[in-house]
């Protein structure tokens, strides 16, 4: 059993692998993507509080789901990678970092764009916006720990320790912050945070989730491709690869 | 009675900076016995020091401790071992004695003040016991660790290039240590560049021979 | 393994001890951000009432965090570090010894010295005493989490930025409620909850923030 964890999570083999799956997840994405952004943008109802700058939350709520969940699978591949030593997890984990920032940061310019018609300024300090910057500097952390350190094996480990630190912390950097919140603001809560969501506007969200995780899978696949061919550039079966072009 | 195996290196692979440094060695190593590790610069000697001290994972194979693996076995394995790298462990505003009584205390040792006053007048530190580090040569640092290991009580000793900033007579020192240290019944590894005159019998392993440098695909 | 503990508490307290004209620059440089904010604004007594929790615990943060890099920084560059690691006691007990040193030696000057500056920022008598627990709960974890943080960086050179890069993001939910429990004693109200808080955190952070340490200081010496 473990031979075969062996050999199909060598670099080599995923290699091979992975650049058949990744035009499905590519299209995929793209196609259940647009179909939600039509049904967004277009065929949900207008809200009655907010008109139609609440569509902003199609791409935001998506954006900012995507952000913790990759957080997640960054700090759970890097997790494998410590304790079990495969060095394919280390990749995926390494080439999950910067998608993971991407979509915090687009979290955080979406946020900012529906503040304004909202609240009225571009930035308020709310639970959420708060929290997903602090998430961005967890990323950043991850990242440039991870570039600091020469030795790969020790940046992944390092780095990956501190992915799983930060794991722990954040629910309780969320919790802290949503009750930091509720102290400042009052309740201004907005008709989004609770769950009973017209179900029209609930399948666009939905749709897009989904687009966005199958658009991660495609990236994550293609960037760890990447990943395992520049580590292992010395080794045999790279160089076979790029005599063979 | 055959004598029992007390170290062993089984199928050792070191890798560093994406190079095999090498691969399949393997040794073990008795009571009584003193191994060298031979090879030039830059062919694992240090690491494969610091990955059978447990500071450093192998890339594959394992190191036993009285059979068992050393991550298993790791409270037995580390008192009953010690080692000494290329940094002197002197801290410069603590004195002599209590550099070495605080070397001592980290392995739960605790020693009386005449015990520790021999070994330092055993390694040429006669009157040195309340000279801080901050006085002391890079020479007379090191005899500090000398006086460590000698006090340690430990079966395996593991040096990397001991005689490092040692004079004349600090190696001689050395020398005499590891003979006696043999004759009581311990064993030592130990790297040098500069030939040792060991006055008994010596094994020896040479790395760089092993492995061709190119890592596997896996 | 009491006695290893003990007897590394001790040292690293001596180190520190003779290495005297160091010991007072974490303190000095607390009492010296907060003095700043006075003179950065116009100091009426209820302008700095209202910014003193933030102010005073925020730089209580920062004077940790510099002198974080006492912790590890000295044992790796003389090879100390490689000793605790070889040594048969827990290295979980070993790093919690010197994790109290570094505590005794910059937290707890801190908590001693912030009613000073309490009545530097005009805080009322009753914030001041919760400034007080605040602080007392909270720096030993500023410690014990900066110490995951200097384990890990304590080899990368000119570490300290990135230190501050990793850390500071976890150091925000004491920050909140430590600041908060101040303010809102100011005006009188109940802080049990905010100080019920920074005490889980604190035991928390004593049962896993060793291990992490562990775990990193292994990693780091694996190069």
């Amino acid at each position: 059993m473990w031979n075969w964890i062996q050999r199909f999570s060598s670099p080599k083999y995923f290699y091979a692998m992975s650049a058949a799956l990744i035009p499905w997840f590519a299209i995929s994405a793209l196609l259940i993507g647009v179909y939600g952004l039509y049904l967004g943008l277009f065929v949900a109802p207008t809200d009655y509080q907010q008109g139609e700058s609440y569509r902003i939350i199609f791409v935001h709520v998506p954006a900012a789901w995507m952000s913790l969940f990759i957080y997640m699978v960054m700090a759970i591949s890097a997790g494998i990678g410590l304790i079990w030593q495969i060095r394919l997890a280390d990749m995926v984990a390494a080439a999950s970092a910067p998608i993971g920032a991407s979509f915090t940061f687009l979290a955080l310019v979406t946020g900012m764009l529906w503040g304004k018609p909202m609240w009225g300024a571009y930035w308020v300090w709310d639970a959420r916006l708060t929290s997903e910057l602090i998430l961005l500097f967890l990323y950043f952390g991850y990242m440039a720990l991870q570039s600091a350190i020469e030795d790969q094996r020790s940046a992944d480990k390092a780095s990956g320790l501190l992915a799983i630190v930060g794991v722990v912390n954040i629910p309780i950097i969320h919790y802290s912050v949503e009750w930091w919140n509720t102290l400042h603001q009052g309740a201004t809560v907005t008709k989004f945070d609770k769950p009973s969501m017209h179900i029209d506007m609930l399948i666009p969200l939905l749709l897009m989730a989904v687009a966005f995780k199958l658009f991660y899978a495609a990236v994550v696949l293609v960037r760890t491709r990447n990943e395992a061919l520049y580590r292992d550039r010395n080794r045999r079966w790279v160089r076979e690869l790029i005599e063979r072009m | 009675m055959p004598v029992s195996t007390m170290f062993e290196v089984q199928s050792l692979e070191c890798v560093r900076d994406d190079r095999l440094l090498f691969s399949g060695l393997n040794f073990s190593l008795a009571e009584s016995e003193v191994l060298q590790i031979e090879g030039a610069n830059g062919c694992g000697k240090t690491s494969l020091l610091r990955i059978i001290c447990g500071l450093r994972l192998a890339e594959a194979g394992q190191v036993l401790w009285q059979g068992e693996s050393i991550q298993s076995n790791r409270e037995d394995y580390y008192s009953n071992m010690v080692y000494i790298g290329h940094l002197p462990c002197v801290k410069a505003e603590l004195t002599v004695m209590e550099n070495v009584r605080s070397l001592l205390d980290t392995r739960s040792l605790t020693v009386s003040d005449a015990v520790i006053e021999e070994a330092l007048a055993k390694v040429g530190l006669a009157t040195y016991e309340d000279v801080t580090g901050k006085a002391l040569s890079s020479g007379q640092r090191r005899r500090i660790l000398l006086a460590f290991v000698a006090l340690s009580r430990a079966k395996l000793w593991i040096l990397d290039e001991p005689l490092t900033a040692l004079d004349v007579q600090g190696v001689a020192l050395m020398e005499s240590m590891i003979i006696e240290h043999r004759q009581a019944g311990g064993s030592v590894i130990f790297t040098t560049h500069h030939g040792m005159q060991l006055d008994c019998e010596m094994r020896s392993v040479r790395l760089g021979g092993q492995g061709n440098g190119a890592l596997s695909d896996v | 393994m009491f006695n290893a503990f003990s007897h590394l508490l001790i040292r690293d307290l001596r180190l520190a001890l003779r290495n005297r004209h160091e010991l007072a620059n974490p303190l000095i440089f607390f009492v010296l951000v907060v003095s700043l904010f006075p003179l950065a604004v116009t100091p009426t007594p209820d302008a700095l009432r209202a910014m003193a929790p933030g102010v005073i615990w925020v730089s209580a943060l920062l004077a940790v965090l510099l002198s974080l890099d006492r912790l590890f920084k000295q044992d790796y560059e003389d090879g100390s570090l490689d000793q605790l690691m070889l040594s048969p006691n827990p290295l979980m007990i070993l790093v919690l010894a010197k994790v109290l040193a570094h505590w005794l030696l910059t937290g707890l000057p801190l908590v001693i010295i912030a009613p000073l500056l309490g009545l530097f920022m005009s805080l009322p008598m009753e914030a001041v005493n919760v400034l007080i627990y605040s602080l007392l709960l909270g720096t030993p974890v500023l410690s014990l989490v900066g110490a995951i943080g200097v384990s890990l960086t304590v080899a990368v050179n000119r570490g300290g930025v990135l230190l501050s890069l990793i850390i500071l993001p976890l150091y925000i939910p004491i920050l909140i409620f430590g600041a908060n429990a101040v303010d809102v004693a100011a005006d009188g109200m109940p802080v049990r909850g905010q100080l019920l808080f920074l005490g889980a955190v604190l035991a928390l952070a004593l049962s896993l923030a060793p291990l992490a340490t562990a775990v990193a200081l292994r990693i780091t010496a694996s190069r």
